[in-house]
């Protein structure tokens, strides 16, 4: 009985497509029975993804994160996260005899004397600069495209957390090897925790388990290396992907894109080949680069000490824009009142680098306050289409790359014979004037491709021929678009600023002043996209001869 | 529920279900009547491979050989780890042993990657799918039960109604992680003071100075116009517990530049011995060990946020994000000719912290 029962619900669900009794149907049964799994694969396998470039920036995060967690796993079998002294006595002569941690040592053998040890390090430590790297990109693409908007605000807040855990994660394990550079790094810290007002001195005393370094550090960095914050992040990255199956991938302006559909290609199989084809190119090219390329020679810079330290430290790239700010800084940012000391030089580098983080964080709110746009955005913008949000978004890619680049100011000087006061006192510039100069520069830009795309559905591309008409005109003959590349260049909505409009109580609030102001800011000086009597009209100023035939 | 129903159609005014996907909802857009039509999906174009059986069979060899051209790769990785051994000293066996392990690994994992690719591009359906987009929010029967169904919950429970329990409850679950947070102040030493420790050094009167790392003393004599060396006090090279935190702290760069050039405040004349100038290597920024040393400008730079210091006038910050000079060590000569320290700094060394004035 049990057996006819079970061959028939086989078939009613479709997973017995072979011969009843075949080995991948009874399989597929067992486990269905059991799971209730045929469900998952009926609304997910034909799922749709749309296809393109950009959109493979996320992918390339979350594969470095797998590799992170595979090579990392490796590492923790040979790593020993302690600060006790121990004296080197590993393959590495010039190290042999010298007195460094264990944390120290055990990554010494790891590179020296494990066989493809020193290969899964640097896999580790590519695919973390990858990873940062990746996600960085993806929010831009994300930001660019207005891929934020309603209803994906909270997951690029999520996304955001990700971004800052990450290099939280890169920065907790740049430091454990208790190589020179990573003390250095660690001492940095110190030294910016000291700076903090009123709990400063404590906050640095609890995290070093008293004066710094202590031989604490390492073990609390490693369980957070690779117990708490990977668990918030394989979390949240779960919380990511669920929220990208509720909302349906977003898509770019195309012809028969709406925004009630999403059109691409289905999980199975289409997408799994792509996507999971993907996965082991990025793997394979992380690889490749671990192999080809040293990454963080600890046994150049030898172990931790606080007395000696190297011309031209630099951290990994994804602090370098914290770094960078604490150069610019102008010199004596610093004061005593009422017998204690005030770090400004380090204060204000926390504050504004801290604003500047959690304006990133909020814009997709902001946005929406300014624009007072409540509708669900499926359809991607095209960067020039939103010129305001492109030009802020230009402006705040200005200063963190000045910020990035007073990283490396020492280097600029001395590759470039300069003088390190003038690189300060030129990214100080670029800094503060950068980004105004980046937003009106990208605004217009943006302005100009919007007026060429509209050049171009009216009158058709410049094909470069010039033609002699009857009369003894010359013209150059324009190609016209097809409809489908057409509607890419006008698929765009138009927006009016916010009116001012009284509340109940028939008055007008600061905010809500605020508020249409910034909304004009926001939509002025806008380009509207080609309706159909202007095409029309266009099509009768040009006659048929004047079109290429 | 009238109220909820109020609330409801508030929110469909704003972000109609049914209208708020299309293109010419509320806000701020601006609806234009004239717009132009989406032309619907361009025909499609089929592929070389569905065209030609020949291509067809091409891309297939194609992927089976990348699949089998990984299977090579892995064994190739197998083999480089038997055939590339690390010999202990020849740090070129390293570099063998992680290049072709890693040569190995790379064309298996890329293989498999753009077999898998080219297989999905050029052989499997290229015909697009389309889903239907739905509002993200719950259908109005769903949100009203959603609603009913808190609301049941609420009276069965009596959250709202019994403020007594609720409260209660709400300032028990505030309360109980503190002890929770309490329990990390174990993460800092119990029977330390951080002032006091950072306001002292191991260096005191009649501490030698020593070299770093030997801990060889220095006579003064040896230390010629010019030259600089990087020091610490005697005893600390031999210390075991607590070295690092002592020389974080008492690490000291000693100059001797000719006298004439160096511009001394009265009340420090003493602190110099003919020339020759001792200064805490900690940056005063945060921490880093000023250890540049540039002769001919007699300045320090600091190689982590470039703070510059001008040794001819008792360090003081000619540029860079430093506010404080660096402290000075008042030093002097002993019986023997060694170089020995006044007393300790006089000043704490290092970043500043709040309770320092």
């Amino acid at each position: 009985m049990t057996t006819i029962i079970t061959r028939e619900s086989a078939e009613d669900q479709g997973v017995g497509v072979k011969k009843a009794g075949g080995f991948t149907a009874s399989a597929a049964n067992y486990i269905d029975e059991r799971t209730s799994i045929s469900g998952a694969v009926k609304e997910l396998g034909r799922k749709i993804f749309p296809d393109h470039w950009s959109f493979l920036l996320g992918e390339v995060a979350l594969y470095s994160f797998v590799i992170i967690l595979l090579s990392g796993s490796f590492l923790t079998f040979f790593f020993q996260a302690s600060m006790a002294e121990v004296v080197y006595n590993g393959s590495y002569a010039p190290l042999k005899g010298i007195p460094m941690s264990a944390a120290m040592s055990s990554t010494m053998d790891i590179s020296f004397d494990v066989r493809g040890g020193l290969l899964m390090r640097q896999v580790h430590h590519w695919a973390a600069l990858l990873f940062v790297a990746a996600i960085g990109l993806h929010m831009l693409r994300i930001y660019f495209t207005g891929a934020f908007r309603k209803p994906r605000e909270l997951n690029w807040v999520i996304g955001f957390i990700l971004f800052i855990l990450a290099m939280a994660e890169g920065f907790t394990g740049y430091s454990l090897p208790d190589d020179l550079l990573s003390g250095n790094g660690l001492r940095i810290i110190d030294g910016l925790i000291k700076g903090i007002p009123v709990v400063g001195t404590w906050v640095s005393f609890l995290l070093f388990g008293g004066e710094f370094p202590g031989t604490d550090i390492v073990g609390r960095l490693y369980s957070l290396h690779i117990l708490l914050l990977p668990a918030i992040i394989v979390a949240l990255i779960a919380m990511h992907l669920l929220f990208v199956v509720v909302h349906k991938h977003t898509q770019y302006p195309a012809a028969g894109h709406t925004n009630q559909n999403v059109v691409g290609y289905p999980v199975l199989p289409v997408y799994a080949a792509k996507a999971g084809g993907f996965f082991f190119i990025v793997f394979g090219v992380v690889m490749l680069i671990a192999s080809l390329f040293t990454i963080n020679p600890i046994w150049n810079y030898g172990p931790y000490d606080p007395s000696p330290v190297s011309a031209g430290t630099q951290p990994d790239w994804y602090i370098g824009f914290a770094d960078g700010a604490m150069r610019l800084i102008p010199t004596g940012w610093e004061f005593v009142w009422l017998n204690h000391t005030y770090s400004l030089n380090i204060l204000v580098v926390l504050i504004v680098v801290g604003l500047f983080i959690v304006t990133v964080m909020v814009y997709p709110f902001i946005e929406a306050w300014i624009t007072g746009d409540k509708r669900e955005h499926h359809v991607l913008d095209r960067p020039r289409n939103a010129p305001t949000r492109t030009a802020i978004g230009a402006a705040g890619v200005t200063f963190y790359a000045s910020l990035w680049a007073a990283a490396s100011s020492d280097i600029m000087a001395t590759h470039f014979h300069l003088t390190m006061e003038g690189v300060i006192h030129t990214l100080q510039a670029t800094t503060l004037l950068g980004p105004f100069l980046a937003f009106f520069i990208a605004k217009r830009v943006c302005l100009a491709l919007q007026k060429k795309d509209r050049e171009i559905v009216l009158h058709g591309y410049e094909s470069g021929r010039i033609v002699r008409l009857p009369g003894g005109e010359f013209v150059e003959v324009h190609q016209p678009v097809d409809e489908y590349e057409r509607w890419k260049l006008v698929s765009y909505s138009d927006f009016k600023p916010l009116m001012l409009r009284p509340n109940a109580q028939g008055k007008i609030g600061p905010a809500e002043k605020v508020r249409a102001g910034l909304s004009r800011w926001f939509f002025e000086d806008r380009i509207t996209p080609v309706t159909q009597a202007e095409l029309n009209q266009a099509h009768g100023d040009h006659p048929a001869e004047i079109t290429d035939k | 529920m009238a109220k909820d129903d109020n609330g409801a159609e508030d929110v469909t005014a704003a972000d109609s279900p049914g209208a708020q996907l299309a293109t010419s909802a509320a806000s701020t857009a601006v609806v234009t009547r004239d717009a132009l039509a989406n032309p619907g999906f361009p025909p499609h174009r089929p592929r070389i491979t569905d065209l030609e059986h020949k291509e067809e069979r091409k891309a297939e060899r194609t992927v089976y050989t990348l699949f089998y051209v990984s299977i090579v790769g892995s064994v190739f990785a197998i083999a480089a780890y038997m055939a590339f051994p690390i010999v202990a000293e020849d740090p070129g066996s390293v570099r063998l042993n992680n290049l072709f392990i890693g040569l190995g690994l790379s064309l298996a994992l890329l293989a498999i990657g753009i077999g898998a690719v080219h297989w999905g591009k050029a052989l499997m359906s290229d015909h697009e799918g389309v889903d239907e987009r739905h509002p993200v929010r719950g259908t109005e029967p769903v949100r009203a039960r959603a609603v009913e169904i808190f609301q049941q919950a609420n009276e069965e429970s009596g959250f709202g109604r019994r403020t007594l329990i609720r409260n209660s409850l709400i300032g028990a679950l505030v309360v109980f992680p503190l002890p929770a947070v309490v329990l990390f102040r174990g993460l800092g030493p119990m029977d330390q003071d951080p002032v006091a420790l950072l306001n002292e050094t191991m260096w005191k009167k009649g501490v030698r100075l020593t070299m770093d790392p030997s801990g060889t003393p220095i006579k003064a004599a040896d230390v010629t116009l010019g030259s600089s060396f990087h020091v610490i006090p005697e005893g600390l090279s031999e210390m075991g517990h607590g070295r690092l935190e002592e020389k974080a702290k008492a690490a000291v760069l000693l100059i001797r530049m000719d006298p004439d050039d160096l511009i001394e405040t009265e009340d420090r004349k003493s602190w110099s011995y003919d020339g020759i100038v001792a200064y805490s290597k900690i940056c005063t920024h945060v921490g880093c060990p000023v250890a540049l040393y540039e002769q001919h400008t007699h300045h320090l730079l600091c190689p982590c946020h470039q703070s510059q210091f001008d040794v001819e006038n008792h360090c003081k910050v000619i540029f860079g994000p430093a506010k404080r000079a660096l402290p000075q060590l008042p030093i002097a000569v002993d019986a023997e000719g060694y170089l020995i320290a006044q007393s300790d700094f006089t000043e704490p060394v290092g970043p500043s912290f709040w309770e320092r004035a």
